[in-house]
Protein backbone atom coordinates (compact mmCIF):
# COMPACT_ATOMS: atom_id res chain seq x y z
CA UNK A 1 0.00 0.00 0.00
CA UNK A 2 3.11 2.46 1.36
CA UNK A 3 4.70 1.64 -2.26
CA UNK A 4 1.49 2.54 -4.68
CA UNK A 5 1.22 5.63 -2.55
CA UNK A 6 4.94 6.97 -3.00
CA UNK A 7 4.45 5.86 -7.11
CA UNK A 8 1.15 7.81 -7.08
CA UNK A 9 3.05 10.63 -5.60
CA UNK A 10 6.14 10.23 -7.90
CA UNK A 11 3.47 10.35 -10.94
CA UNK A 12 1.72 13.48 -9.49
CA UNK A 13 5.18 15.55 -9.07
CA UNK A 14 6.67 14.56 -12.71
CA UNK A 15 3.09 15.35 -13.99
CA UNK A 16 2.55 19.06 -12.71
CA UNK A 17 5.60 20.92 -13.96
CA UNK A 18 4.57 19.53 -17.43
CA UNK A 19 1.06 20.59 -17.29
CA UNK A 20 1.86 24.05 -15.72
CA UNK A 21 4.55 24.37 -18.73
CA UNK A 22 1.82 23.43 -21.35
CA UNK A 23 -1.36 26.40 -19.24
CA UNK A 24 1.54 28.70 -18.70
CA UNK A 25 2.71 29.94 -22.09
CA UNK A 26 2.53 34.05 -22.44
CA UNK A 27 0.53 35.68 -24.76
CA UNK A 28 2.40 37.02 -27.54
CA UNK A 29 0.53 40.13 -28.43
CA UNK A 30 -3.55 41.16 -27.63
CA UNK A 31 -6.36 41.22 -29.58
CA UNK A 32 -5.92 45.04 -30.05
CA UNK A 33 -2.74 44.91 -31.38
CA UNK A 34 -4.07 42.27 -34.40
CA UNK A 35 -7.38 43.99 -34.81
CA UNK A 36 -5.49 47.12 -36.12
CA UNK A 37 -4.12 45.29 -38.61
CA UNK A 38 -7.27 42.80 -40.36
CA UNK A 39 -10.32 43.60 -41.82
CA UNK A 40 -13.75 42.38 -41.30
CA UNK A 41 -14.07 40.81 -44.62
CA UNK A 42 -17.78 40.53 -44.15
CA UNK A 43 -18.06 44.83 -43.28
CA UNK A 44 -15.60 45.66 -45.48
CA UNK A 45 -14.25 47.66 -43.00
CA UNK A 46 -11.03 47.60 -40.18
CA UNK A 47 -12.10 44.79 -37.80
CA UNK A 48 -11.22 48.01 -35.09
CA UNK A 49 -13.90 49.76 -36.62
CA UNK A 50 -16.76 47.08 -36.92
CA UNK A 51 -17.67 47.26 -33.37
CA UNK A 52 -21.48 46.26 -33.90
CA UNK A 53 -21.07 43.24 -36.39
CA UNK A 54 -21.56 40.04 -35.34
CA UNK A 55 -19.16 38.52 -37.93
CA UNK A 56 -16.51 40.96 -36.65
CA UNK A 57 -17.31 40.20 -32.73
CA UNK A 58 -16.71 36.53 -34.08
CA UNK A 59 -13.86 37.54 -35.79
CA UNK A 60 -12.58 38.97 -32.39
CA UNK A 61 -13.44 35.72 -30.62
CA UNK A 62 -11.37 33.80 -32.88
CA UNK A 63 -8.25 36.45 -32.72
CA UNK A 64 -9.04 36.28 -28.46
CA UNK A 65 -8.61 32.23 -28.74
CA UNK A 66 -5.47 32.23 -31.10
CA UNK A 67 -3.67 34.85 -28.53
CA UNK A 68 -4.84 33.13 -25.21
CA UNK A 69 -3.00 29.97 -27.26
CA UNK A 70 0.17 32.26 -27.26
CA UNK A 71 0.48 32.51 -31.12
CA UNK A 72 2.74 35.66 -32.37
CA UNK A 73 0.54 38.56 -34.55
CA UNK A 74 2.54 36.84 -37.59
CA UNK A 75 1.14 33.30 -36.92
CA UNK A 76 -2.74 34.69 -36.02
CA UNK A 77 -2.72 37.03 -39.49
CA UNK A 78 -1.43 33.81 -41.19
CA UNK A 79 -4.40 31.74 -39.59
CA UNK A 80 -7.04 34.08 -40.49
CA UNK A 81 -5.42 34.76 -44.59
CA UNK A 82 -6.23 30.15 -44.00
CA UNK A 83 -9.97 31.09 -42.88
CA UNK A 84 -10.94 34.21 -44.57
CA UNK A 85 -8.49 34.99 -47.69
CA UNK A 86 -5.64 37.21 -48.34
CA UNK A 87 -8.48 39.89 -47.89
CA UNK A 88 -8.58 39.88 -44.42
CA UNK A 89 -5.29 41.68 -44.21
CA UNK A 90 -6.05 45.77 -44.12
CA UNK A 91 -3.20 45.81 -47.26
CA UNK A 92 -4.48 46.08 -50.23
CA UNK A 93 -3.59 43.50 -53.42
CA UNK A 94 -0.04 43.85 -54.97
CA UNK A 95 -1.31 43.73 -58.40
CA UNK A 96 -4.28 45.03 -60.57
CA UNK A 97 -7.02 47.57 -59.23
CA UNK A 98 -5.42 47.59 -56.41
CA UNK A 99 -2.24 48.45 -57.38
CA UNK A 100 -3.56 51.29 -59.79
CA UNK A 101 -5.22 52.96 -56.58
CA UNK A 102 -2.21 53.48 -54.46
CA UNK A 103 0.34 53.81 -57.60
CA UNK A 104 -1.95 56.81 -59.53
CA UNK A 105 -3.17 58.51 -56.68
CA UNK A 106 0.83 58.96 -55.80
CA UNK A 107 1.86 59.81 -59.29
CA UNK A 108 -0.96 62.35 -59.24
CA UNK A 109 -0.02 63.97 -56.05
CA UNK A 110 3.75 64.13 -57.99
CA UNK A 111 2.44 65.69 -60.81
CA UNK A 112 0.34 68.15 -58.82
CA UNK A 113 2.85 69.11 -56.93
CA UNK A 114 5.42 69.66 -59.44
CA UNK A 115 2.78 71.53 -61.35
CA UNK A 116 2.29 73.99 -58.30
CA UNK A 117 5.79 74.32 -58.20
CA UNK A 118 6.52 75.12 -61.64
CA UNK A 119 3.78 77.96 -61.75
CA UNK A 120 4.68 79.39 -58.16
CA UNK A 121 8.50 79.70 -60.43
CA UNK A 122 6.51 80.98 -63.18
CA UNK A 123 4.60 83.82 -60.73
CA UNK A 124 8.19 84.67 -59.34
CA UNK A 125 9.95 85.11 -62.95
CA UNK A 126 7.18 87.02 -63.80
CA UNK A 127 6.93 89.38 -60.59
CA UNK A 128 10.71 89.98 -61.29
CA UNK A 129 10.27 91.12 -64.69
CA UNK A 130 7.67 92.95 -63.91
CA UNK A 131 9.69 95.07 -61.92
CA UNK A 132 11.26 95.74 -57.72
CA UNK A 133 9.04 94.92 -55.18
CA UNK A 134 6.46 96.69 -53.17
CA UNK A 135 8.08 99.41 -51.40
CA UNK A 136 11.37 99.13 -53.50
CA UNK A 137 11.99 103.28 -54.14
CA UNK A 138 14.73 102.78 -56.62
CA UNK A 139 12.50 101.39 -59.54
CA UNK A 140 9.13 102.18 -61.07
CA UNK A 141 5.86 101.22 -59.95
CA UNK A 142 4.79 97.19 -61.51
CA UNK A 143 1.88 97.22 -63.93
CA UNK A 144 0.70 99.52 -66.37
CA UNK A 145 -0.03 98.93 -69.90
CA UNK A 146 3.76 99.26 -70.65
CA UNK A 147 4.36 96.04 -68.93
CA UNK A 148 1.26 94.21 -70.26
CA UNK A 149 2.24 94.51 -73.53
CA UNK A 150 6.01 93.83 -72.70
CA UNK A 151 4.86 90.63 -71.36
CA UNK A 152 2.34 89.93 -73.86
CA UNK A 153 5.38 90.15 -76.92
CA UNK A 154 7.38 88.42 -74.78
CA UNK A 155 4.81 85.40 -74.59
CA UNK A 156 4.03 85.49 -78.24
CA UNK A 157 7.61 85.12 -79.59
CA UNK A 158 7.76 82.48 -76.64
CA UNK A 159 11.06 84.93 -75.13
CA UNK B 1 -5.89 92.20 -81.45
CA UNK B 2 -4.09 92.71 -78.22
CA UNK B 3 -6.85 90.19 -76.70
CA UNK B 4 -6.29 87.61 -79.06
CA UNK B 5 -2.43 88.20 -78.59
CA UNK B 6 -3.08 87.97 -74.72
CA UNK B 7 -5.17 84.88 -74.90
CA UNK B 8 -2.37 83.07 -77.22
CA UNK B 9 0.01 84.30 -74.56
CA UNK B 10 -2.16 82.31 -72.08
CA UNK B 11 -2.23 79.20 -73.96
CA UNK B 12 1.42 79.13 -74.39
CA UNK B 13 1.56 79.13 -70.51
CA UNK B 14 -0.99 76.02 -70.45
CA UNK B 15 1.18 74.15 -72.93
CA UNK B 16 4.18 74.05 -70.30
CA UNK B 17 5.20 70.20 -69.30
CA UNK B 18 4.13 70.42 -65.92
CA UNK B 19 0.31 71.89 -66.95
CA UNK B 20 0.30 68.81 -68.91
CA UNK B 21 1.69 66.87 -66.69
CA UNK B 22 -0.88 67.60 -63.73
CA UNK B 23 -3.64 67.04 -66.32
CA UNK B 24 -2.30 63.71 -67.22
CA UNK B 25 -2.74 62.94 -63.44
CA UNK B 26 -5.94 64.74 -63.14
CA UNK B 27 -7.43 62.52 -66.04
CA UNK B 28 -5.65 59.09 -64.58
CA UNK B 29 -7.21 59.92 -61.10
CA UNK B 30 -10.74 60.39 -62.75
CA UNK B 31 -10.06 57.09 -64.93
CA UNK B 32 -9.42 55.39 -61.78
CA UNK B 33 -12.77 56.87 -60.34
CA UNK B 34 -15.15 55.74 -63.12
CA UNK B 35 -13.34 51.81 -63.26
CA UNK B 36 -13.74 51.76 -59.69
CA UNK B 37 -17.15 52.51 -59.34
CA UNK B 38 -18.46 50.23 -62.62
CA UNK B 39 -16.56 47.31 -60.94
CA UNK B 40 -18.39 47.61 -57.71
CA UNK B 41 -21.29 45.88 -57.86
CA UNK B 42 -21.77 42.32 -58.09
CA UNK B 43 -21.65 40.30 -61.75
CA UNK B 44 -25.39 39.95 -62.69
CA UNK B 45 -24.63 37.86 -66.10
CA UNK B 46 -26.22 34.75 -64.15
CA UNK B 47 -29.33 36.76 -63.54
CA UNK B 48 -29.47 37.98 -67.32
CA UNK B 49 -29.29 34.26 -68.47
CA UNK B 50 -32.18 33.23 -66.73
CA UNK B 51 -34.16 36.09 -67.61
CA UNK B 52 -33.95 35.37 -70.85
CA UNK B 53 -34.55 31.94 -70.50
CA UNK B 54 -30.60 30.32 -70.58
CA UNK B 55 -28.97 28.48 -68.73
CA UNK B 56 -25.41 29.00 -68.44
CA UNK B 57 -22.85 26.79 -67.49
CA UNK B 58 -21.77 26.51 -63.83
CA UNK B 59 -18.45 27.54 -62.77
CA UNK B 60 -16.05 24.64 -61.90
CA UNK B 61 -14.54 25.39 -58.44
CA UNK B 62 -12.13 23.27 -56.86
CA UNK B 63 -12.54 23.91 -53.04
CA UNK B 64 -11.67 22.16 -49.96
CA UNK B 65 -14.03 20.18 -47.58
CA UNK B 66 -15.21 22.24 -44.38
CA UNK B 67 -13.00 20.56 -41.49
CA UNK B 68 -10.93 19.20 -43.77
CA UNK B 69 -10.76 15.58 -45.64
CA UNK B 70 -9.94 16.58 -49.06
CA UNK B 71 -11.06 18.36 -51.75
CA UNK B 72 -14.02 18.54 -54.05
CA UNK B 73 -15.10 20.07 -57.47
CA UNK B 74 -18.36 21.20 -58.84
CA UNK B 75 -17.36 18.09 -61.82
CA UNK B 76 -17.66 15.40 -59.15
CA UNK B 77 -21.72 15.97 -58.70
CA UNK B 78 -22.49 16.08 -62.49
CA UNK B 79 -25.04 14.48 -63.44
CA UNK B 80 -27.09 15.50 -60.25
CA UNK B 81 -29.23 17.96 -59.45
CA UNK B 82 -26.82 20.06 -57.28
CA UNK B 83 -28.66 22.88 -54.76
CA UNK B 84 -25.64 25.18 -54.09
CA UNK B 85 -26.20 27.31 -50.65
CA UNK B 86 -23.90 29.63 -49.98
CA UNK B 87 -23.77 30.58 -46.38
CA UNK B 88 -21.44 31.71 -43.19
CA UNK B 89 -22.25 31.17 -39.33
CA UNK B 90 -22.65 34.60 -38.31
CA UNK B 91 -25.46 35.17 -41.05
CA UNK B 92 -29.47 35.05 -39.46
CA UNK B 93 -30.84 33.99 -42.53
CA UNK B 94 -28.95 31.29 -42.71
CA UNK B 95 -30.15 29.89 -39.71
CA UNK B 96 -33.44 30.20 -40.55
CA UNK B 97 -33.16 28.49 -43.95
CA UNK B 98 -30.72 25.60 -42.74
CA UNK B 99 -33.92 22.99 -41.32
CA UNK B 100 -35.42 23.45 -45.05
CA UNK B 101 -32.37 22.83 -46.75
CA UNK B 102 -31.52 19.51 -44.84
CA UNK B 103 -35.42 18.40 -45.26
CA UNK B 104 -34.70 18.89 -49.15
CA UNK B 105 -31.51 17.44 -48.98
CA UNK B 106 -32.79 14.22 -47.47
CA UNK B 107 -35.94 14.23 -50.06
CA UNK B 108 -34.08 14.72 -53.15
CA UNK B 109 -30.64 12.72 -52.34
CA UNK B 110 -32.83 9.78 -51.21
CA UNK B 111 -32.41 8.05 -54.37
CA UNK B 112 -29.02 10.10 -56.22
CA UNK B 113 -30.36 12.27 -58.27
CA UNK B 114 -29.77 15.46 -56.20
CA UNK B 115 -27.65 16.69 -53.11
CA UNK B 116 -27.57 19.76 -51.32
CA UNK B 117 -24.10 21.79 -51.39
CA UNK B 118 -23.14 24.06 -48.27
CA UNK B 119 -20.21 26.92 -48.89
CA UNK B 120 -19.44 28.34 -46.15
CA UNK B 121 -17.89 31.97 -46.90
CA UNK B 122 -16.43 34.35 -44.77
CA UNK B 123 -16.14 32.78 -41.63
CA UNK B 124 -13.77 30.64 -39.24
CA UNK B 125 -14.01 26.87 -39.28
CA UNK B 126 -14.55 26.33 -35.33
CA UNK B 127 -17.84 28.57 -35.58
CA UNK B 128 -18.69 26.88 -38.88
CA UNK B 129 -18.34 23.25 -37.71
CA UNK B 130 -20.50 24.10 -34.81
CA UNK B 131 -23.01 25.87 -36.80
CA UNK B 132 -23.05 22.58 -38.83
CA UNK B 133 -23.77 20.63 -35.59
CA UNK B 134 -26.19 22.56 -34.10
CA UNK B 135 -28.47 22.28 -36.74
CA UNK B 136 -27.62 18.31 -37.77
CA UNK B 137 -26.89 19.41 -41.26
CA UNK B 138 -26.03 16.08 -43.33
CA UNK B 139 -25.28 17.10 -46.75
CA UNK B 140 -21.54 17.98 -47.61
CA UNK B 141 -19.66 20.88 -46.89
CA UNK B 142 -16.76 23.15 -48.22
CA UNK B 143 -15.07 25.97 -47.65
CA UNK B 144 -14.15 28.88 -49.87
CA UNK B 145 -10.62 30.49 -48.17
CA UNK B 146 -9.85 32.12 -50.83
CA UNK B 147 -13.56 33.39 -51.65
CA UNK B 148 -12.81 32.55 -55.61
CA UNK B 149 -16.48 31.36 -55.81
CA UNK B 150 -18.37 34.34 -55.19
CA UNK B 151 -17.36 36.73 -57.76
CA UNK B 152 -17.55 33.86 -60.05
CA UNK B 153 -21.02 33.14 -59.30
CA UNK B 154 -21.98 36.94 -58.61
CA UNK B 155 -22.71 36.26 -55.07
CA UNK B 156 -23.16 39.20 -53.40
CA UNK B 157 -24.11 38.54 -49.52
CA UNK B 158 -25.34 35.32 -48.34
CA UNK B 159 -27.33 33.20 -47.97
CA UNK B 160 -27.72 32.55 -51.28
CA UNK B 161 -28.42 29.13 -53.41
CA UNK B 162 -27.90 28.41 -56.64
CA UNK B 163 -29.88 25.32 -58.59
CA UNK B 164 -27.31 23.32 -61.09
CA UNK B 165 -28.93 21.13 -63.65
CA UNK B 166 -27.41 17.47 -63.91
CA UNK B 167 -25.88 18.65 -67.08
CA UNK B 168 -24.25 21.36 -65.57
CA UNK B 169 -25.95 24.32 -66.10
CA UNK B 170 -27.30 27.02 -63.79
CA UNK B 171 -31.47 26.63 -63.95
CA UNK B 172 -32.11 29.10 -61.22
CA UNK B 173 -31.01 31.46 -58.32
CA UNK B 174 -31.90 32.66 -55.30
CA UNK B 175 -30.34 35.65 -53.90
CA UNK B 176 -31.58 35.74 -50.06
CA UNK B 177 -32.71 32.86 -48.07
CA UNK B 178 -34.82 30.05 -49.57
CA UNK B 179 -38.26 29.24 -48.84
CA UNK B 180 -40.42 26.20 -49.75
CA UNK B 181 -42.08 27.61 -52.97
CA UNK B 182 -38.67 28.26 -54.31
CA UNK B 183 -37.62 24.77 -53.85
CA UNK B 184 -40.81 23.23 -55.28
CA UNK B 185 -40.62 25.51 -58.39
CA UNK B 186 -36.75 25.38 -58.81
CA UNK B 187 -35.75 21.81 -57.65
CA UNK B 188 -38.56 19.45 -58.02
CA UNK B 189 -38.82 19.28 -61.15
CA UNK B 190 -35.37 18.91 -62.09
CA UNK B 191 -35.07 15.90 -59.62
CA UNK B 192 -37.93 14.67 -61.10
CA UNK B 193 -37.12 15.29 -64.49
CA UNK B 194 -34.19 13.11 -63.76
CA UNK B 195 -36.50 10.19 -62.36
Amino acid sequence: MRRVAGLLLAVVCLALPAAATAADCRPRTTLGDVENEVMCPVCGTPLALATEAPQANRERAFIQDLVDDCLSKDQIKNRLVAEYGSEVLATPDDSGFDLAATLVPALAVLLGGGAVTAAALQWRRSRRRDGPADGDPSGPAPGGAASERLQDDLDRYGR
Amino acid sequence: MRALNTLMGRMQRLRSPFVIAALIGVTALLGLLVYGLSHTGPDRDIDDSLAKGERKPAPDFDLPRLGGGGRRTLADYRGKVVVLNVWGSWCDPCRSESPLLERWHKRISRDGRGTLLGVDVLDNTPDARAFVREYGLTYPQLKDPSDELRPEYGVAGVPETIVIDPRGRIAAVKRGPVDDAFMRREVAPLVEAGA
